[in-house]
């Protein structure tokens, strides 16, 4: 079974986002970027199949400017075999994204393909839905499970009432869930190894497909500020004020 | 031109979410259809007829439609869309899982997770978290959406008297079969639309602890919530998730408990009108955002919350 895994460069989860004074969008330069945590999740699961003998080829792909190659080096840091950096100078919407890996999955004709539910700077949820669709694969979005025997694909995924249990087959496009797993730190000496790994680059420009932005940002701006509330010394006064000045019990 | 939203539910009756989709639609349209999609759904479309917004109510109903495998429902509402200048889908686990296939079928961009609706063609929606809100303009022949319930006011579900239509089922190859579903049963309020939400993080230290929120989520008649650390530790359930990546909620009043207040955190229940923090560390940043802060250790202050609270009733009483 061949794998492949989409993966995003973000902005750091734990970096404090700045809006651009001019409010076309988020600071961007000069912040710590890295693997979109579900994309983790997604390349440390490949790399479970293939140390678990299902998986013999475990490929990473990502859409972006050079620095995206980071991020690369990173699942191949964890264990991805190689890599493809689609280049692209723009940022894509989640369909273009979808169309762009739909021709590098046309080509590398992998088994199974994996990604984080969401990306955490646009938080859009849609690119494996999108992707799925439009291969006509099964879809297994928000998976917190994975068992595959047989060519049959067993996924527990997180929905709002609980868990939900699906039995689908090959090929899928399966969407994880920050519970799949715990993503392995890259090692020092993997991290060497993977400079070392393959990593291809191919324009998006030669791809033939409409990445073009249908959606235009007219504005970004900081969502209004909680103003600072106050300490209370113990409980009593605490349940006084909730029954009396803010009257919500 | 019309509106579709595509309603969620059990087969039984419409989760809330669905109407608050319906009050988001009303900002665009006078002329809203609601699509329901589902195996033996004669009742709910009787009762789905009833909601006043909602001006006809379009029914599927096959048994393959029992489980909402977005594999089978998406060509179906691709097919009605030539219809329709939006289609809104609320932006739970069921819309997330299904819109965007439909954005795949028709060839056009998806905008997930509105929270505002400026005009026909502009929309706001939060990124990064909610820590920035994003103006959004598009000129697409249709407009696909997910909409976040918690920004849009629930709309009246008595009052009016649609027209049912029928359509066909629409067959699709799948491959996926349903297998089961693992639902917690609780006799609380749903954590989506709860006027009070307690919620408990890593503080709590394990999931016999959590007994404690129960209890003063009973007094309050309040819904349970979790931070994520609480969920990956195995205290509770997923489905108790607030945050980036699980729930939003919008109480009246959310008070949590143990909860440091990671961004993730916080983009799921800083729209809340009240919160309390309890927490014994001061520097926790949940304290930055809360209108009423309490340093102390919670294995001490909920019991006394509870009793306070005991105290309070036998006075009114």
């Amino acid at each position: 079974m061949k794998v492949l895994v989409a993966v995003k460069r973000v902005v750091d989860y734990k970096v404090q986002i700045r809006v651009k004074s001019d409010n076309s969008g988020v600071e961007t330069q000069n912040v710590k970027m890295s693997v979109n945590p579900p994309d983790e999740n997604a390349i440390e699961e490949a790399v479970k199949l293939k140390e678990q003998g299902l998986a013999n080829e475990i490929i990473s792909v990502s859409i972006g400017d050079d620095k995206s190659q980071d991020v690369l080096r990173t699942s191949m840091a964890m264990g991805i075999d190689r890599s493809i950096l689609v280049k692209s100078q723009n940022t894509l919407e989640p369909l273009a994204v979808a169309k762009t890996l739909k021709i590098i999955i046309d080509k590398e004709k992998p088994d199974l393909v994996l990604m984080g539910k969401q990306a955490i700077d646009d938080d859009s949820n849609q690119t494996g839905q999108i992707l799925s669709a439009l291969l006509n694969w099964p879809q297994g979005c928000f998976i917190s499970n994975l068992k595959i025997e047989n060519n049959k694909v067993f996924i527990s995924r997180e929905i709002d009432e609980g868990i939900e249990n699906l039995e689908t087959s090959l090929p899928a496009v399966l969407t994880c869930d920050l519970r799949l797993n715990t993503p392995r730190f890259a090692s020092l000496p993997n991290i060497m190894k993977a400079k070392k790994k393959p990593l291809e680059t191919i324009d998006i420009d030669t791809l033939g497909i409409d990445t073009s932005s249908k959606i235009k940002t007219l504005k970004v701006i900081e969502p209004p500020k909680r103003k600072a509330g106050i300490m209370v010394n113990d409980v009593k006064e605490l349940v006084q004020k909730l029954k009396y000045e803010a009257k919500v019990i | 031109m019309s509106v579709l939203v595509v309603a969620e539910h059990d087969n039984k009756n419409l989760k809330s979410s669905t109407l608050n989709t319906i009050s988001a639609a009303e900002k665009l349209s006078e002329d809203i259809h609601l699509l329901i999609l589902g195996n033996k759904i004669e009742d709910l479309a009787k009762s789905s007829k009833s909601i006043q917004l909602v001006k006809k109510v379009i029914i599927c109903d096959h048994e393959k439609l029992e489980n909402q495998i977005p594999e089978l429902s998406s060509p179906i509402i691709s097919n009605l869309a030539e219809n329709y200048s939006h289609i809104l889908a609320p932006s739970s686990t069921f819309g997330k899982n299904l819109l965007p296939r439909v954005s795949a079928l028709l060839d056009v961009t998806q905008i997930s997770d509105i929270i505002g609706i400026e005009s026909q063609d502009t929309f706001i929606r939060p990124i990064y978290a909610g820590n920035a809100i994003s103006y959004v303009q598009t000129d697409q022949k249709i407009n696909l959406m997910t909409v976040r319930p918690t920004s849009f006011e629930k709309c009246e579900e008595t009052g009016g008297d649609a027209a049912v239509e029928n359509i066909s089922f629409i067959d699709s190859e799948v491959k996926t079969t349903f297998v089961s579903r693992e639902v917690s049963k609780s006799d609380r309020p749903e954590l989506g639309n709860a006027r009070v939400v307690v919620s408990g993080g890593r503080g709590l230290e394990n999931s016999d602890n959590f007994k404690l929120l129960y209890d003063l989520a009973d007094k309050l008649n309040a819904a349970v919530g979790a931070s994520r650390a609480a969920v990956d530790s195995g205290y509770i359930g997923n489905e108790y998730q607030v945050g980036q990546t699980g729930k939003m909620v919008a109480p009246e009043l959310y008070i949590a408990v143990g909860i440091s207040g990671a961004i993730q955190h916080l983009a799921g229940m800083k729209e809340s009108k009240v919160i309390v923090a309890i927490n014994k560390d001061l520097e926790a940043p949940i304290f930055n955002i809360a209108d009423y802060g309490l340093s102390s250790d919670l294995f001490q202050a909920i019991p006394e919350i509870i009793k306070e609270l005991d105290l309070l009733n036998q006075i009114e009483t």
